[in-house]
């Protein structure tokens, strides 16, 4: 018997505003516990909310982006529900009327088929609290510093098929807010997390399976191991006769497993209805049009303008985009020196292994990297020693006079044909044996020659003349 | 300069202020005096704050002395206890909020200190300002000072009493559905609710949110009009508020009615009206007709969906709006819960009184699953019906006329039992809180000894017409300066301020009033 899976994520993005999505608070992440609570996030009596306009237009750049429909009215309503880190004893969320509704986002498969994935909706919404129930014997104590912080949440519909479908759904969203510079994309804090809805079904059937969701992945491997561990549940209860309860799980990542956290039956009845506090959020045509003059260049797009008109391989354009700081820069890089195809293989081979957290690839030093690619091209130096050259200043704020430092120390490359063919003749002279072998047409022996010429000139040799030079010698 | 009358208005004693004939101390110093006397019985305050309003009077003082003081300037005043105070405890009149201090002050209380008017405290309530007799109040009811066994209306009945009484010459009130304009017509004083948005509603406790408006119970409608331009206008802090400049109401006072059309809504005057209110309301339209105005017989076919509406739209909003008291951060808490549901369940079910969870229970009803459409959204467009009424009919009238409530004051505990007799006592007041229009109520006559109010509605942010319709009557009329009983008495209420008589004489000949 085979079982088909059927995931649908809903994604939330805490989007990077200054402020809370309806208060003047501070949304920074770590602060002091309730050092970033105001009244109105505390839901003190009196208080009410006041829309930052910022999210409207970052869920608009969203909608946008992903070719959705940006609602000229969305309405914000209430959820209610009693928790104590949920100060007014309801969400301020959006239910019937969200600010962004079908879209798509499209993933890539393996053997390179691609896959439009509905975005049923995207709408705005409050973060609640957080409980703490380490700290105080017997008590739980509660930081309101991360109420009312805003998110997004994204809906896909139940169009993915499998965990890696999933995750590269997921990723695909977290590469897009990074993109948009609506979200920081930071899972560790909780910036960027996802609830998996999950059901199976029998191959070839129509109806859905009964799906239960997991909440709060937080990490792309959570997720799908939440997937593998869930749809394996679920077969296991399917096939022993038995039936899947529709609930809500929580995933164990030290266990690998998920847990029931509540069932249908115990969920609340949310009693949702408009916010009396907000006016319905109108957007007119020009307000969409400004932003939509706001949109960067998506990373499809880039991808394909490197292939397109860098020539750039597919895998390395791929490796280029994923992230928008490293885009940013390889773009800038390429632009300044000239030579694309360089910047890309010094990206990959080099400034990788360099970043971290201080050395982010918005702080590298474009005008002097640039400035040793173009050295490198046009024969100046050596790669060795543009090696050596990038080590020191990618990261240095300093503009390095190259042309004195390169005379300074010696790393002009030797490209003058009179001085290499001195090399060349001794190198010769001293490997008659090998001279031999190679006018008898074992050709490979060139490349041990080219070694000693490189080695007898310090380094300094061109290779690509060395090579001419000796073919002509020989 | 004339005496001080023994009810002053607050344009007299602006006047008198800013002549340095009483000193806004001598004049708060009296107000504590006359509450202390009055209020054992009268129990229109919750909170007094003697020392910081004599301070705020002495800061008026020296204010006025250096020439800058404006027309509120020192004036002694009273909050309802719905407003946050930062300092003073606010209660809304409910044990949840016994011992809550705001760390904030409301934009209303904010705007008035800002004018210098002196906060003496504040004054008692319906609890969560869900009542229409102030009988839900956790710190008992208020006595209507025509007469201490009935009630002075509500949910704003210790600011109406407080205000007849001559305790303090105005006070704020809000109104949802009559609560300012419903014991301001049983006290026989004038109440003004203000078109929804037109006063910020941040810092007002909120009971129902699309419905909430703050404004003021005072003795006149010129008294009205000053207050109101004074906390009105649009405030970042409350997104519902309009961003409308406020016109200076004072100007368009005393304009002619010649030619002016009045509305008058024959459902108004059905069988649930009182005879001997009908009487004085029928009289009092007579003094707009011959002051020049067109009496237009209009009607509302909606009316009668207004209370069963209100009565869906209050609670549901009300029952996620009291959510928030919940014991975790303020307000009564349950000691030695030992679960968190057990915490919320005590905490809230001590906390509340019966007429509050009958609401929270009722909005809790109407919201739920399944239920919603019938109920909630079915009351949405029952709200929309009630407001086409109001706009088509304000197409051809300036304003409409009608009764404030149905009867005079009512008996303490008559209609406590019987909550729909006393949910029927704001259907005239109501329509206009879905619709979001502005109203007043003004004295204009008696029944049975009891003051009956006349109720004027305008168009949205038609304030100014209001204050003009109602400021010509009264000046035509003296049924606004009839005194209760307990005040002409003198000894109740304590030594009179200034005066030792009325100093205005009233101009009509009151059919059925107690003569001063």
């Amino acid at each position: 018997m085979t079982w088909e899976t059927v995931i649908g994520l809903e994604v939330h993005a805490q989007l990077a505003t200054r402020s809370k999505i309806f208060s003047g608070s501070a949304t920074a992440y770590g602060a002091e516990p309730n050092t970033q609570a105001s009244l109105v996030d505390l839901g003190y009596p009196g208080v009410l909310p006041v829309l930052n306009g910022e999210v409207v237009r970052m869920a608009a750049l969203f909608g946008l982006a992903i070719g959705a429909t940006v609602a000229r009215r969305s309405v914000f309503a209430r959820k209610n529900y009693f928790y104590p880190d949920l100060p007014k004893g309801y969400q301020i969320s959006q239910y019937e009327l969200p600010i962004v509704h079908d879209g798509h986002i499209t993933i890539e498969l393996d053997g390179g088929a691609t896959k439009a994935v509905h975005v049923i909706r995207a709408h705005l919404e409050e973060d609640a609290g957080k409980s703490l129930h380490e700290h105080f014997a017997g008590l739980t104590g509660l930081d309101l510093n991360r109420a009312g912080t805003p998110l997004l949440e994204i809906v896909s519909a139940p169009d993915l098929r499998s965990a890696q479908e999933a995750v590269a759904y997921m990723k695909k969203v977290h590469q897009l807010v990074r993109y948009l510079g609506i979200c920081d994309g930071n899972m560790q804090e909780g910036s960027f997390r996802c609830d998996a809805n999950v059901s199976v079904r029998r191959a070839g059937t129509e109806p859905l399976g009964t799906r239960t969701e997991s909440k709060n992945l937080n990490s792309f491997r959570f997720l799908e191991r939440a997937i593998l561990f869930e749809v394996q549940r679920q077969i296991e209860v399917l096939e022993s006769g038995g039936r899947v309860v529709q609930e809500t799980r929580l995933y164990d990542p030290d266990r690998d497993e998920t847990r029931p956290m509540r069932s249908k039956e115990e969920a609340n009845d949310y009693r949702y209805f408009p916010d009396p506090d907000l006016l319905p959020v109108v957007l007119d045509d020009a307000y969409i049009d400004a932003v939509r003059r706001l949109l960067p260049e998506l990373p499809d797009a880039r991808r394909e303008r490197w292939t397109r008109d860098f020539g750039l391989k597919a895998d390395a354009a791929e490796v280029l985009a994923a992230d928008p700081e490293v885009a940013t820069l390889f773009d800038s890089l390429a632009r300044e020196s000239g030579q694309p195809v360089a910047a890309a293989n010094t990206l990959q081979s080099q400034l990788f292994s360099l970043f971290g957290a201080e050395r982010t690839p918005a702080r590298v030093n474009v005008p002097a990297t640039a400035a040793i690619l173009r050295l490198v091209a046009d024969g100046s130096i050596a790669r060795s020693s543009a090696k050596e050259l990038i080590e020191e200043f990618a990261f240095s704020s300093a503009a390095p006079d190259l042309q004195q430092l390169v005379a300074q120390r010696g790393l002009k490359q030797i490209s003058d044909t009179g001085a290499l063919e001195g090399i060349v003749a001794d190198v010769l002279a001293a490997n008659p044996l090998q001279v031999e072998q190679y006018r008898a047409g074992q050709t490979k022996v060139l490349g041990f020659l080219v070694g000693q010429i490189m080695k007898a000139s310090g380094g300094k040799a061109n290779p690509a003349q060395v090579n001419e030079l000796l073919k002509m010698k020989l | 300069m004339p005496p001080l009358p023994q009810r002053p208005t607050i344009a007299q004693l602006s006047q008198a202020l800013a002549a340095r004939q009483v000193s806004s101390r001598e004049l708060t110093a009296a107000a504590l005096a006359r509450i202390g006397a009055a209020d054992g019985v009268l129990n229109s305050f919750i909170t007094l704050v003697p020392e910081l309003a004599l301070a705020a009077a002495d800061q008026a003082d020296a204010r006025l002395a250096r020439g800058e003081g404006g027309p509120l300037t020192g004036i002694p005043f009273a909050h309802k206890d719905i407003f946050c105070t930062a300092g003073i405890r606010t209660t809304c009149g409910s044990q949840m909020l016994a011992n809550f201090v705001s760390p904030y002050d409301a934009t209303a209380v904010e705007r008035l200190a800002a004018a210098g008017i002196v906060t003496v405290g504040k004054t008692n309530m319906d609890e969560f300002a869900m009542g229409s007799s102030n009988e839900t109040s956790w710190f008992g009811p208020v006595r209507n000072p025509w007469d201490p066994d009935r009630s002075p209306g509500g949910s704003s009945g210790g600011s109406a009493a407080a205000v007849a009484a001559g305790l303090v010459p105005a006070a704020t009130g809000t109104d949802t559905g009559g609560s300012i304009r419903q014991p301001a017509a049983l006290v026989g004083i004038t109440g003004f609710k203000p078109t929804y948005g037109r006063v910020s509603r941040y810092g007002m406790i909120a009971f129902a949110s699309s419905l909430d408006q703050a404004g003021v119970l005072t003795l006149t409608a010129e008294d009205a009009a000053l207050l109101t331009g004074a906390m009105a206008g649009f405030d970042p802090r409350d997104s519902t508020s309009a961003e409308l400049p406020v016109p200076d109401y004072a100007s368009t006072l005393g304009d002619a009615l010649r030619g002016r059309r009045i509305g008058v809504p024959k459902e108004f005057f059905d069988a649930g009206l009182e005879p001997g209110s009908a009487t004085a309301l029928r009289e009092a339209l007579r003094v707009y007709e011959r002051l020049g105005a067109t009496l237009v017989e209009i009607s509302l076919p909606s009316l009668s969906l207004s209370v069963p509406t209100y009565y869906i739209v209050a609670p549901a909003e009300c029952s996620s709006n009291l959510s928030r008291f919940d014991g975790v951060r303020f307000g009564h808490r349950h000691a030695g819960a030992a679960t968190l549901e057990e915490l919320y369940k005590k905490s809230r079910g001590e906390g509340f009184g019966a007429e509050v969870k009958r609401r929270i229970l009722t909005g809790t009803y109407v919201l739920s699953a399944g239920y919603y459409d019938a109920y909630y959204l079915k009351a949405q467009k029952a709200r929309r019906l009630i407001a086409d009424d109001f706009r088509r009919c304000f197409a051809d009238v300036d304003v409409i006329a009608g009764p404030t409530a149905p009867t005079p004051a009512f008996r303490l505990g008559e209609k406590v039992d019987d909550p729909v007799q006393m949910y029927l006592n704001d259907i005239y007041t109501i329509p206009v809180n879905l619709a979001g229009l502005p109203g007043i109520s003004l004295p204009c006559g008696f029944s049975g000894g009891l003051p009956v109010g006349l109720q004027l509605i305008g168009p949205h942010f038609g304030e100014a017409t209001l204050f003009n319709f109602a400021h010509v009557f009264q000046q035509e009329t003296a049924w606004h300066t009839q005194l209760p009983p307990a005040l002409t008495a003198g000894a109740a209420v304590g030594a009179p301020l200034g005066a030792s008589d009325n100093g205005i004489a009233p101009k009509g000949a009151p059919t059925d009033a107690p003569t001063p």
